[in-house]
């Protein structure tokens, strides 16, 4: 992406990504390198609790190299993608998540506190995009942002891998996600690379917290016997 | 679509207040062996609606003995975390549609995925 034009300028994404630029995702090995590494450092960033299962959100699925990481991990996934010839390719690699058609610009379709977190790799620049007459990229952003926001449960963080094309893009979409509630920003892998420089959008749902124990408990006693023996010592 | 999915899964049509639970209008179904994970089920359990769950379940035949109402203490109940695993995880529905509750729209399912793209009046 280096040179040329960008492909979220030549068409909107379910035409773009149709049967032969979605089979490049299966077997271009470049690609799905790329893809892969992304995604590592993407779950890499959600920073789940070590050794749980959680059940994950990937926005931009497309034929789920991204889910297939997050499988190895142990998580399960939900992906939703626009490109039903994405998703036809993820159906060939018999991917164990569960795969949605829907655009991300409009309200995503899950209860609240549905998911424990959310990657998504090279799928929110399409966005900031107006495809359609009707389009608004900044009230699109909102919708999505606001729908995953709930989505979510208190606590998770969303972890988006983007290409951005200047500063303004990036600060329309990190604008319209702080709108939405969300707190975090964006980290820079290699900023000074040109090959290696990524962006990733690293978004919180509200704090996590841990549950405080109820006084009587096994940890509160042994807070307070230490408490007492420090003011004793005085 | 499993039906861990169908529980979380709400119609997002413009205007809709209660658009939940989907209902399943389904034509073809499968049973897939999937790994047994307790401590997901369990973890996922307190985030089901489970009257929905069960409706859902007896809607496609494949209720099997899954109760009613939640049991209690259901962490250490693994005869009943595998129930609940075998519904949510293992029962798949591969072509159908789901229709929301209050609109009526129907959304179609292909080949087990629901295509829940609304057209421009609907967003």
């Amino acid at each position: 992406m280096s040179s040329g034009r960008r492909p979220e300028h030549m068409a909107p994404p379910e035409v773009f990504y149709n049967q032969d630029e979605a089979r490049k995702y299966s077997q271009n090995s470049r690609m799905i390198e790329i893809q892969s590494q992304m995604s590592e450092r993407a779950v890499e960033l959600l920073s789940l609790p070590e050794d749980q299962p959680c059940f994950l959100l990937d926005v931009g699925c497309g034929s789920g190299l991204s889910g297939d990481y997050l499988t190895e991990e142990g998580h399960l996934w939900v992906g939703v993608d626009i490109s039903t010839a994405m998703l036809d390719v993820a159906l060939e690699r018999e991917v164990e998540g569960d795969l949605i058609v829907g655009d991300m610009g409009q309200r995503l379709p899950f209860r609240p506190g549905t998911f424990d977190g959310c990657i998504s790799i090279s799928a929110l620049q399409w966005l900031c995009n107006a495809d359609k007459k009707s389009h608004s990229p900044p009230k699109r952003l909102y919708t999505f942002f606001s729908t995953l926001y709930s989505s979510l449960v208190r606590g998770a963080r969303a972890v988006f891998q983007i290409y951005p094309e200047n500063s303004e893009q990036l600060e329309l979409i990190t604008s319209q996600a702080m709108k939405a509630g969300f707190t975090g920003g964006m980290v820079v892998d290699y900023p000074n690379s040109t090959k290696a420089k990524k962006f990733f959008l690293c978004l919180f749902a509200g704090v996590s917290g841990v549950l405080p124990k109820g006084l009587g408990s096994e940890t509160v006693d042994r807070g307070v016997a230490n408490q007492v023996q420090f003011t004793g010592q005085r | 679509m499993k039906l861990l999915t169908h529980n979380m899964l709400t119609s997002h049509v413009k205007g809709v207040i209660k658009g939940y639970p989907l209902l399943i209008k389904a034509t073809e179904v499968k049973v897939n062996e999937v790994e047994f994970k307790p401590e997901f089920v369990s973890r996922m359990i307190p985030k089901l609606e489970w009257k929905a769950l069960v409706q859902a379940a007896e809607g496609l035949g494949q209720l099997n003995d899954l109760p009613n109402e939640l049991v209690p203490d259901y962490e250490k109940n693994e005869e009943f975390l595998r129930k609940v695993h075998h519904v949510l995880m293992e029962v798949e529905v591969l072509e159908g549609c789901l229709q929301c509750p209050e609109s009526g729209r129907e959304f179609p399912i292909s080949r087990g995925v629901p295509n829940m793209l609304l057209n421009e009046d609907e967003s």
